[in-house]
């Protein structure tokens, strides 16, 4: 299994022979990864680093970001492209006390996240910022099993100057300056998808984002799925395929699973519970938060519970809107 | 000040920028009045042009009236030519494929560096702002428009962080710090033009914007201007450019 010892993988590379070693552990065999979203929730352990799929309200795995907040996670350190509410939720249910991204807020739409700023002017949490490029390329090194990647962006910049983690060096072939940022090889990933068999052979619609650096950098990833679908038809169109089943940990078949995020091809964003949340957080960044997590986090007793609070109206409306994008 | 107009700040801010734009260009634009202006652009005179999201999209071709909440959603891809990863997008910037950057700001400065990031002393900030997202590669990569709402306090000697460089601190800091390509070309504001001059790559005013004296815009401003020495007067947004804008943007998501 990973080891901690306290130590924020998000801070510094692994070694090489360490990342080999975790993988071996691993149990690749082909075979039934099917849980429920609360056995999921067993794969993720207090502490650990964890990156988190899709980007802003696209693909955001936010199923497996409720359940972690109702099992009681703490102090995750959660690695994603661009964060959005997901880190409202993260930051104010404690589950995580340290974002590493390039950009947090609910959306340009709402200004800036009071939950956000609540958290990160007080010092109860930390928001370490990155360039977008320099957080896939953290992830593309976590991929590749190399220590660091070459960039030509955040140079000069007080980005920069805030992530000594990073390097500047004079490159051995010209001469040019160029930042080495370093891999990230988070503990877990959690992923969510359109489709996937019971294996973790997952396909993925539209939007990649980050998602398939994400999944071979990381220790461990937990996916879930809009549907789950036979071995059968995923080697109908193999093409589809993004991320192969022996990197993949668990599967949750989680319809919605992003809601009140967008899905692509399935659903797009719920504005109107969007927009409600908003108003609340951002009214209150404290009690609004706590009402708003014992009403839709607490209070479901399962998230199929939780959808029916967002309202049948307002998901039919977007998985409407959703599937509007493969039309003429 | 622009009461007496048929438009509002929002409006002329982007049909302005959208002027900065050429046919055949290949732009990598921001949400919000980026991505409305290049949309205006490619329909009303530059057939051509490409755009570029972050959210990994190539060709992007915006639907009137459904203008997408960020360039992550699907809506960006709707009869787009590509869908790509989003490092797989931004480093067609570091490639060298895109000839525009077009992004908003929340701050700037007399040598065009946007902050993103802080209001106060990073250190104990008044204010976190949600940060750089690809603003930061764009601007260290390409050529940059920016488009903002001038006021004195956005508009000030020095920002409090840089977050996406400009011209750091003038003349030749920029290279020396290793950004070997890309700078500020125009920024674009609802009061005036402004593209930087070509030695200490300060700030100057090319164009005021119609009804603005160049009295009125210094008040405006946090730091002394330069005027270039033929100063031009921006051309009124025309009817159709109006018309187009409202059509793409009927809710006014953007142009609020």
């Amino acid at each position: 299994m990973a080891k901690n010892n306290g130590k924020s993988r998000a801070a510094t590379p692994q070694s090489y022979l360490e990342l080999r070693e975790d993988l071996l552990r691993r149990d690749r065999s082909l075979r039934d990864k099917v849980v429920s979203l609360e056995e999921a929730t067993s794969f993720v352990r207090d502490g650990d680093s964890v990156g988190i799929g899709g980007s802003t309200m696209s693909r955001t795995p936010m199923g497996m970001v409720w359940a972690l907040a109702r099992a009681g996670r703490k102090r995750l350190t959660c690695a994603r492209s661009i964060v959005s509410s997901d880190g409202d939720l993260l930051f104010a249910s404690g589950v995580c006390d340290h974002i590493v991204t390039s950009w947090f807020s609910q959306g340009i739409l709402w200004g800036v996240s009071k939950v956000m700023r609540h958290h990160v002017e007080t010092g109860k949490a930390r928001y370490d910022e990155w360039s977008h490029m320099a957080m896939g390329m953290r992830f593309r090194a976590g991929a590749m099993g190399v220590p660091f990647m070459p960039i030509r962006s955040m140079l000069g910049s007080d980005v920069r100057k805030q992530r000594p983690e990073a390097k500047e060096i004079d490159c051995p072939f010209t001469g040019e300056k160029l930042l080495l940022v370093p891999a990230l090889n988070p503990d877990v990933a959690l992923i969510h998808v359109q489709r996937c068999d019971a294996y973790g052979n997952a396909q993925i619609d539209g939007l990649q984002f980050m998602d398939i650096d994400l999944a071979m950098a990381a220790n461990k990833v937990i996916l879930t799925t809009e549907r789950i679908v036979s071995n059968d038809q995923i080697r109908r169109a193999p093409d589809q395929t993004k991320i192969p089943f022996f990197a993949v940990d668990a599967v949750v078949e989680l319809p919605f699973g992003c809601a009140p995020h967008e899905c692509y091809g399935v659903y797009e964003p719920m504005l109107r519970h969007m927009e409600y949340y908003v108003g609340l957080v951002n009214a209150d960044p404290v009690k609004g938060m706590r009402d708003y997590m014992d009403r839709f986090v607490y209070g479901p007793k399962s998230w199929s519970e939780f959808l029916a609070l967002i309202g049948i109206e307002e998901l039919l409306e977007a998985a409407r809107a959703g599937e509007s994008i493969y039309d003429a | 000040m622009l009461k007496k107009h048929n438009y509002s700040a929002a409006e002329l801010l982007t049909i302005l920028s959208a002027r900065q734009l050429s046919d055949g260009q290949v732009v990598f634009a921001g949400v919000g009045i980026p991505l409305l202006a290049a949309t205006l652009a490619q329909r009303l005179r530059c057939p051509g042009l490409t755009i570029l999201f972050e959210g990994g999209v190539i060709g992007a071709f915006i639907e009137p009236g459904k203008l997408p909440p960020s360039t992550n959603d699907q809506r960006c891809t709707k009869r787009a030519n590509m869908v790509l990863g989003s490092a797989e997008v931004l480093l067609l910037l570091q490639r060298g494929y895109v000839d525009v950057g077009f992004m908003g700001g929340a701050q700037v400065d007399q040598y065009g560096n946007l902050n993103s990031s802080f209001i106060g002393d990073p250190a104990r900030p008044k204010t976190r702002l949600p940060g750089t997202g690809g603003g930061n590669d764009i601007a260290s990569l390409a050529q940059m428009i920016v488009a903002m709402k001038h006021e004195k306090r956005r508009f000030v000697e020095h920002v409090d962080f840089i977050t996406s460089p400009g011209y750091l601190r003038g003349g030749e800091t920029r290279q020396a710090s290793g950004l070997l390509a890309g700078g500020m070309f125009r920024v674009v504001t609802d009061l005036a033009v402004f593209g930087f001059e070509a030695e200490k790559r300060r700030m100057q005013v090319i164009s005021l914007n119609p009804g603005v004296s160049r009295e009125a815009l210094q008040d405006n401003t946090g730091f002394t201007l330069d005027f270039a020495p033929h100063l031009g007067v921006t051309e009124p947004p025309t009817d159709q450019e109006l018309e187009l804008l409202r059509e793409f943007d009927p809710e006014r998501l953007y142009t609020a």
